[in-house]
């Protein structure tokens, strides 16, 4: 249990998916020019990447390792993660207009998201019993989030000022991102995660 | 070795045939709205299965919405007013007016139909519909501009005001995966009702008229739809100034046959932008409208003549030239066609030259 704490917390600061592995780059990029719509795009995240962790991680000790077909799992992963982004996009339309309207919306835009699948891929990787990969998912949705919060509030900052042309846009998101990851190592010696 | 790939093949298909069960499932019942009935402008209702987007419960049912992007919210131009149709979407909000959001304005193919609905379009959509038409002829009126003729098959006559547009569909093929559509304008005359014209010009990797120009042939059949569009010359009687550069002829020139061949008295002057002598096209057909037509003049000028070219002339900008030569224009009428780059020059040269905003008709391209 406690070790599914210090999981947790490792996922959020020290071992952010986005900012130590860069995955998600493409939506974190995208989406990323408005505080409300990275909120919105954030919580989707975290929802998606809590219940694809679960799922797979089920999918994965129960059917894959005792047949032995274990290489299977990026496929696997990747059907489980899009089946259940379609359907848990269809009852959101269905039971709230304004969940949808908040985050819905989003849904398609991160079923192909790779920080998505790595947060799956690395729970095998690294072994995580049950509570550690639900810990893990949603510390990396948590991470994610904060991130791309963190990127938005600062970009819309940035709007006004005037940039040089070569920079504008991605370019000096990236750097941005390269700075919040510099930052983000500050977290190492809190805590490590293997 | 054998039953090792047999095992594998096994359980991903089952693992596939579980959640495609589980997404079918979903669909037949979380995913079912039933049939709803869509109200169009308080009289015409029409039904359907719901669960699917605005837009495309509309064209199945005949009603069609301008829409270039093939239902993507990228383009933003199939705005109805949805009553009591609810918040617009984030991925619609760049493409809505504050007063369009306080009208219920939401893009058709944002809005999913999972109710009865009753929405408000223009009058003219309803007078839309979808046409089979054969191209006729394809001829060169410049290196890089194609007149398109096309015929009309099913229905076999449109109606349609000089100055409106149709949207052509390009089918799938090497650059598109899927049809897409593309807005012209109707360069001919509306009185012929059984073809339509259309002045294309080649823009690379463009792909509707990388379409036209390199695989389109006489005899194909395509599909297209409208006519749309309220850019048509008013009834005013002023005097009208047109402005256009390329293929921003086409609606100028659906125009001038008709006020050509209503015996139209209105002073008109046409100053018409090319490049080159190399990309001036339909003197001829002006010279014969300024014969029939009195009151009109012709005035074409190039702005970066070649060495070869015999040119006596206008040179310049199209602004320049109308600059020079417009003369008072307080009292008179504009319409403009061609790039957003020239039409926003023009506007604000009239304007400095005291014509009223509201007198400024404009048909942009993008």
């Amino acid at each position: 249990m406690g070790h599914a704490f210090a999981v947790f917390f490792a996922a959020v600061f020290t071992n952010n998916i986005l900012l130590t592995n860069y995955l998600g780059m493409c939506s974190f990029l995208g989406v990323s020019r408005e505080v409300k719509t990275s909120m919105g795009l954030g919580a989707a995240v975290v929802v998606v990447m809590t219940a694809t962790s679960v799922l797979n991680w089920l999918v994965y000790s129960f059917v894959l390792a005792p047949l032995g077909l274990e290489y299977l799992r990026f496929i696997v992963f990747i059907v489980v993660i899009a089946a259940f982004v379609q359907i848990v996009e269809m009852v959101i339309e269905r039971v709230s207009d304004t969940l949808y309207a908040a985050l819905g919306i989003f849904l398609p835009l991160i079923t192909v998201n790779c920080a998505i699948l790595g947060v799956s891929l690395f729970m095998v990787i690294r072994s995580y019993t049950f509570l550690e990969s639900l810990a893990y998912g949603a510390g990396s949705g948590v991470g994610w989030a904060v991130a791309i919060l963190a990127m938005a509030g600062i970009r819309q900052r940035i709007g006004g000022s005037r940039v040089p042309k070569g920079m504008e846009g991605a370019g000096l998101a990236l750097v941005i991102a390269g700075i919040m990851a510099l930052a983000f190592m500050g977290f190492n010696g809190m805590m490590r995660l293997n | 070795m054998l039953g090792a790939f047999l095992l594998a093949v096994g359980v991903a298909v089952a693992i596939n045939l579980v959640l495609t069960g589980l997404i079918l499932f979903a669909g037949a019942t979380v995913g079912d709205y039933g049939e709803c009935t869509v109200r169009v402008n308080g009289d015409r209702e029409v039904k359907a299965a719901g669960g699917r987007s605005l837009l495309s419960t509309l064209k199945d049912s005949g009603i069609f919405i301008p829409s270039a992007c093939g239902g993507r919210g990228s383009c933003g131009l199939c705005k109805v007013r949805v009553e009591g149709g609810g918040e617009p979407l984030a991925t619609e909000l760049p493409w809505l007016s504050k007063d369009e959001v306080k009208g219920g304005v939401r893009l058709a193919c944002q809005v999913k139909v999972k109710g009865d609905l009753a929405i408000r379009i223009p009058e003219e959509l309803l007078s839309v519909a979808q046409y089979e038409v054969e191209v006729a002829s394809i001829a060169d009126l410049t290196h890089d501009i194609k007149e398109v003729r096309l015929k009309l098959i099913e229905p076999g006559a449109m109606t349609f005001k000089a100055g409106q547009y149709v949207q052509f569909e390009v089918p799938a093929y090497k650059l598109t995966d899927e049809p897409v559509y593309r807005a012209y304008s109707i360069s001919s005359d509306p009185v012929d009702r059984g073809a339509i014209e259309l002045e294309i010009r080649y823009v690379p990797n463009g792909i509707c008229t990388t379409y036209v120009h390199r695989h389109l042939k006489v005899g194909e059949r395509v599909n297209i739809n409208g006519p749309y569009g309220d850019f048509r010359l008013s009834d005013t009687g002023r005097d009208v100034i047109f402005i256009a550069g390329g293929s921003g002829m086409a609606p100028i020139k659906s125009m001038l046959l008709e006020m050509a061949r209503t015996g139209c008295r209105r002073n008109a002057e046409y100053y018409f932008g090319a490049r080159s002598r190399e990309d001036l096209f339909l003197e001829d057909l002006m010279q014969r409208i300024e014969r029939e037509m009195p009151s009109f003049r012709f005035i074409p000028s190039l702005a970066a003549p070649e060495g070869g070219d015999e040119w006596s002339g206008e040179t310049g900008l199209v602004t320049d030239v109308v600059g020079r030569r417009a003369g008072d224009v307080s009292e008179k009428e504009a319409y403009l066609c061609g790039s957003p780059l020239m039409i926003d020059a023009c506007v604000e040269l009239l304007k400095k030259k005291g014509m009223p905003e509201d007198r400024i008709f404009y048909d942009k391209f993008s």
